[in-house]
């Protein structure tokens, strides 16, 4: 057992570890998918079981619940092949093994220590492109996973610290990108070398065996923490239900139902009323499903610490075909929507269980917005990034306007970044008024970008969600609006038959698109809101005296 | 009689600093009075008077002030407004996409600017500098005329792209200016012609934000010191650690956010480099933070941004300081889990910690220090309070501390006091380790009220070679103020292929941007040794978004030169070089440095003095590394050169307390500085 002071002190140190390696990559990174959006993670994972010991604080939330099922595959890997040494590192992006989706790269790193296995090092950063049918991977017609990028297995990308140049050619041959990937790739093997450096260096320090003893009682300290919640909360059954539009490739709805139950020793999550695996990519794996669980109760109590033993007092009931429970080779392309639905229907559940805690639900979508082209001179571009929304509103105000969604930490590139790197112009950058739900503490606000091509050609693929289903309030707080898309063509303005979804579109030089996305949830009930607040929401045009939460289309706006 | 005095003033919260060097005899005198709440020039002379007979003796006077950083802080800028592009209002209100914190959705942000203070016009330029629409004169007097009725006392003119081609911004800032009826018109441009859009707008909109409060600080400041006769210079230290002339820091107040913590930066680096120190860790511990920054090989790091708060961001060079929230009023206590936490949760200054008797009855650090015999508590440094209550803070150490861990208060006591250490020990590796230094080659500097009682333990936990206590740390900033230097900051957006690169352009901008800082250093009537220019190019790998500095050293701005230059830079940061792989220029930096005279510090060192054991006060029950000892206070100012003391023992003097851990010594070196090592 190892004393409540020294614990402190090391839990510090080792979280630093995680930190730094977090930096380095933000840094080194290529992709603006890491380096700004900071869609990557970092962290230390126990020797035997891959439970996730310690991780980064800047970490990419969903990447923290979900790297150690990357670990265990890679512990299974390496005791099928028998063939583990220092200085190895393996390579995948599996997600059926690992988690997310295939443009998402686990790169696992064993530490020894006096010749034996210590512990595991891991990176996770989201790749440019790794080939499929579309560039940077976001297919939303994919039927196989063969459509949606290049599958790897777990590999040796190092073996005995010697780097191994066949795979990385595999790597190279198979994306658009092959600079980005290549950048990429040795930002995450300098981050797992420096966080294995600093490490020996803590264990020479400190030793090995108290380290060990402070990751079992960190990982015995996060599981008291969550009992000493849990023994707070009634006991009884609570139910919440959403949908999401539809899987892109068939026109149907299909429902997220959670079943949360709290016991005297747990909480069982049943997400057995949920859809059935979908023809489109919004499968998610069982390790995909569980990690978002997890984010959503870090976010409800942000003072347990980000290890295994938060798990721990937890149940999951995922049925074999569902949804939540793909297997090879159903696509996982678009697994950020489906993980934001399961964290809404837990913040619904929750709502019911403890309101004062609660948040109304967020934008609840990545809209995932590609335009891509040739410019004059034959030279291909590409705009892709994610866009942002309201967050909820809960009991101590109201919602973040254009926040980042609850699963990343990501930032939005500049306008000004964008218009000098693309032929494009934004001609509209603003909040959406009366985007977000009301209540006696409101939604925060979605936003409208409207984006004008200048070259003929241009393909537009967006990948989102929330077109027919509402981002919900909680405690009798008002659904928020839904996402819209239009888009110019010669005989006038769009919309998508799937609602959130297109692929194929084709401007021509002079066009636009506009995406309006979601507010968040309200708080509470609208009549209570203070009539000064509701005043200044009129006065500056966050709510109009229409209160229309629907859009104007693109000629109105002109 | 020659105007022989150079006057260092430090404004903060509690107490105002004042430095005064008489550089004919090159005597120093300090003092410290109260801060006048409301009016702080009022403070400001009275500080003065005690120390000089005659303000027109005074040659100049430099001001280290956190009129600036308050305003931000507290939200009590002017009422502002901003005239923007077409379909960007809402620029400042949307940011990067972020959010406060990464666990929990509880987090907000309001703007300094409300919504219905920014307006659009039709206008809109290409990234490639070509005009899509020009802008209207005459919309935009008609949008200043309406925020002038709304009410606003500042404008911010921010146009997309305007760093590209600033033609649309000029025309209508002149506009503005011609009908705005002060001088409060900020141009985004202007001070920051960068790409980025949020960044450019949200440091723009708070510096007019600050202009109506910040000028009519300084305007009564600089009315004040006439009346008393004072016809000098007024220099203010801005936050990258130079200082500028007063009119100026009036056009740009929100490069004064960081002045008082600046300043104290600068003197750190003088009296270090004094003491044969090239490389020191500075370490403020205040009432709720620890603030920690770095001088390496005589230089203190500068950050290219700084995040004031939440969506507050500032994008100038200021001096790089990382905060924590680890105070002596931070609170220690034991989590569900059963660990012991302290901070960041703080009981500031008031009520402050359970000794001071104010309505806390949670243990703080200072409570630790207090029970552990390591701050006098019939003396208490500041002199608001009479003296503390050992007992209250005994028995909530006891009962929240003590009770929980199933140990004795003095261990809970010194528990406590370790946590709180190791949390900083943590700040102090972020800025070396992390930035690839060692430690071992690093001084600690402690100074603010508290950092002299930590840093015997932070230096063991990081392995620093020693610490250096200035002699008067309590008057640092002050101190800084005086020694700072006259620096101007200008920066450019070139974006282009190295391969590409428009060299005689390049050439042109750097000329440009250093004839304007040379006239700004000649504006003010300040005496320079040396007029030092530095120049860097933000570069990165095509591909890349974050850019790495690179300094370039001589004229030479040959394409070949700079890729030399940045093939060094970017090997010291990331290691490997990507070959093959074609770079890029983003910006042009080029900062124009007046060195001021630096006087002598050994103005500072004890006349006389005693020896160590001629120096106890008294001898004191004192708690460490688990046992009681019988431990010798001495008197530090009496101390002589050369003097060395042992621990565990302690050193007072009026505003700081120093520790010195069994097994360490310090020793007083020739400017009076005291030297910590290990024994």
């Amino acid at each position: 057992m190892i004393d409540p002071v020294t614990l402190s002190i090391l839990s510090g140190r080792l979280e630093q570890i995680a930190d730094e390696m977090d930096a380095t990559l933000y840094r080194a990174a290529f992709n603006p998918i890491i380096a700004e959006a900071h869609d990557a993670s970092h962290g230390i994972y126990d020797a035997e079981t891959g439970d996730t010991l310690i991780q980064g604080k800047e970490g990419l939330p969903i990447f923290v619940g979900v790297m150690s099922f990357a670990v265990r595959s890679i512990i299974e890997k390496a005791r099928k092949d028998g063939d583990l040494a220092p200085g190895d590192v393996y390579i995948f992006n599996d997600p059926y093994a690992g988690g997310t989706h295939l443009s998402d790269f686990k790169l696992v790193r064993p530490v020894f220590h006096d010749g034996k296995l210590f512990c595991w090092l891991a990176s996770a950063g989201h790749w440019h492109d790794v080939g499929g049918n579309v560039a940077g991977n976001y297919n939303p017609r994919a039927t196989e996973a063969f459509q949606e990028a290049v599958v790897i297995p777990p590999v040796k990308i190092s073996s005995g610290g010697q780097l191994r140049r066949d795979i990385i050619d595999i790597l190279l041959s198979n994306t658009r990108q092959p600079r980005s990937l290549y950048g990429d790739l040795n930002g995450q093997l300098n981050s797992l070398e420096l966080g294995a450096k600093r490490l020996g260096e803590l264990i020479t320090e400190t030793g090995g065996e108290r380290l060990l003893a402070t990751f079992a009682e960190l990982r015995a300290r996060a599981e008291r923490m969550m009992l000493a919640r849990i023994a707070e909360l009634p006991k009884a059954t609570f139910a919440a239900e959403d949908y999401l539009d539809n899987d892109g490739v068939t026109d149907e709805k299909l429902r997220i139902a959670l079943d949360l139950t709290v016991t005297e020793t747990g909480m069982v999550l049943d997400f057995s009323r949920s859809a059935g695996a979908c023809r489109g990519p919004l499968n998610i794996s069982r390790g995909t499903a569980i990690a978002a669980c997890y984010v959503a109760i870090k976010h409800l109590f942000p003072d347990v610490p980000a290890n295994g033993g938060v798990l721990a007092p937890i149940t999951f009931v995922i049925p074999e075909g569902s949804i939540l429970d793909a297997v090879h080779p159903l696509p996982t392309g678009g697994y950020t929507e489906t993980i934001m639905r399961l964290i809404d229907v837990i913040f619904q559940a929750f709502a019911q269980i403890t309101p004062a805690n609660a948040y109304g639900n967020a934008y609840g979508t990545i809209n995932a917005l590609t335009l891509s082209g040739r410019r004059d001179d034959g030279s291909r571009w590409v705009m892709f990034s994610f866009f942002g929304g309201g967050h909820g509103g809960h009991a101590r105000g109201d919602g973040l306007s254009h926040g980042n969604a609850p699963i990343s930490t990501s930032t939005i590139p500049p306008i000004e970044v964008l218009e000098a790197a693309n032929p494009v112009l934004f001609r509209t950058w603003a909040l959406r008024p009366d985007s977000a739900g009301a209540g006696q503490h409101r939604g925060g606000l979605g936003a409208i970008y409207e984006i004008e091509t200048l070259t003929d050609d241009t393909e537009v693929t967006l990948f989102g969600e929330r077109g027919r289903f509402a981002p919900h309030g909680v405690a009798g707080g008002g659904d928020a609006a839904n996402t819209r898309f239009f888009y110019q063509q010669g005989d006038g303005d769009f919309e998508p038959e799937m609602a959130s979804k297109i692929m194929g579109v084709r401007l021509r030089k002079g066009q636009r698109v506009r995406l309006e996305t979601p507010g968040g949830g309200g708080y509470g009930d609208p009549a209570a809101r203070d009539p000064a607040l509701t005043a200044r929401d009129l006065r500056c045009g966050y709510v109009t005296e229409a209160g229309t939460s629907g859009a104007s289309d693109l000629s109105a706006a002109e | 009689m020659t105007k022989a005095f150079i006057i260092g003033v430090d404004v903060g919260g509690t107490f105002t600093d004042i430095f005064a060097l008489d550089e004919v005899s090159n005597r120093v005198t300090i003092t410290k009075i109260p801060s006048t709440l409301g009016d702080q020039s009022r403070g400001f002379v009275e500080g003065i008077e005690r120390l000089v007979d005659d303000f027109a003796d005074i040659r100049t006077i430099v001001h280290g002030t956190t009129a600036g950083t308050n305003a931000l802080l507290e939200r009590k800028g002017g009422k502002t407004g901003v005239i923007t592009t077409e379909g960007f209002r809402d620029v400042l209100e949307m940011r990067r996409r972020d959010r406060p914190k990464t666990w929990g959705l509880d987090g907000s942000f309001t703007p300094v600017i409300e919504r219905e203070n920014r307006l659009e016009v039709a206008e809109r330029m290409r990234a490639d500098g070509a005009v899509l629409t020009a802008v209207d004169p005459a919309a935009v007097r008609q949008a200043a005329q309406q925020l002038l009725d709304q009410g606003c006392e500042a404008c911010c003119v921010f146009f997309i792209n305007g760093y590209a081609n600033d033609e649309n911004e000029r025309i209508a800032v002149e506009a503005v200016r011609s009908v705005w009826p002060s001088q409060h018109v900020t141009s985004a441009v202007e001070i920051l012609p960068e790409i980025r859009e949020f960044e450019r707008a949200s440091t723009a909109s708070l510096n007019a934000y600050l202009q109506p409060v910040v000028t009519h600080y300084f305007d009564r400041l600089e009315k004040s010191l006439r009346t008393a006769g004072f016809g000098g210079e007024i220099l203010i230290v801005q936050s990258n650690g130079g200082v500028m002339a007063i009119e100026q820091a009036k056009q740009l107040p929100v490069k004064t956010a960081l002045s008082g913590p600046a300043a104290g930066v600068m003197a750190a680096q003088h009296i270090a480099a004094s003491a044969g120190f090239e490389n020191v860790i500075t370490c403020d511990m205040g009432g709720t933070s620890f603030d920690v920054s770095m001088v390496a090989r005589g230089k203190s790091a500068l950050a290219a941004q700084t995040a004031i708060d939440f969506g507050m961001v500032i994008r100038s060079p200021m001096i790089e300081i990382t905060t924590i929230g680890a105070g002596g009023g931070s609170i220690a206590a034991i989590d569900r889990g059963g660990m012991l936490c302290v901070g960041p949760e703080s009981a500031g200054s008031n009520p402050g910690p359970v000794c001071y008797g104010l309505g806390n009855t949670r243990p703080t650090v200072t409570d630790a220090n207090v029970v552990l015999g390591r701050i006098n508590a019939a003396k208490p440094i500041g002199g608001k309070l009479a003296r503390l209550d050992v007992e209250a803070a005994r028995r909530a150490i006891e009962e929240h501390v003590a009770k929980p861990l199933g140990c004795d208060v003095y261990a809970a006591a010194e528990a406590i006091i370790r946590v709180a250490n190791a949390r900083m020990s943590g700040a102090i590796r972020l800025v070396s380790i992390e930035r690839g230094h060692d430690p071992a080659e690093f001084a600690a500097m402690p100074f603010g009220g508290g950092g002299a009682l930590h840093t015997g333990a932070l230096i063991r936990d990081t392995g620093m070679k020693s610490s250096l206590v200035p002699r008067y740390p309590g008057v640092v900033s002050a101190l800084g103020c005086v020694v700072a230097d006259m620096r101007h900051d200008g920066v450019r957006t070139v974006n282009r292929p190295l391969a590409a690169l428009d060299v005689a352009a390049l050439q042109a901008d750097l000329a440009r941007m250093e004839a304007a800082g040379r006239a700004a250093l000649t504006r003010a009537d300040v005496r320079f040794e040396a007029v030092e220019r530095l120049v860097e190019l933000d570069m990165l790998y095509i591909g890349q978004t974050h850019s790495v500095p690179v300094p370039i050293p001589a004229d030479d701005l040959s394409v070949a030169a700079i890729q030399t230059a940045f093939d060094a830079a970017y090997g010291a940061v990331f290691g490997r070089l990507l070959d093959g792989v074609p770079c890029k220029v983003m910006n042009l930096r080029v900062a124009m440095i007046g060195h001021r005279p630096k006087f002598d510090l050994s103005a500072l060192a004890p006349e006389g003095g005693r020896k160590a054991a001629e120096c106890v006060l008294e001898m004191r029950d004192l708690y460490a590394d688990g046992a009681m000892h019988k431990a010798p206070v001495y008197d530090r100012l009496a101390l002589a050169v050369g003097e060395v003391v042992h621990g565990p023992c302690l050193l007072e003097q009026s505003d700081t307390t120093i520790y010195i851990d069994p097994g360490m010594l310090g020793r007083v070196d020739a400017f009076g500085n005291l030297v910590i090592t290990e024994g």
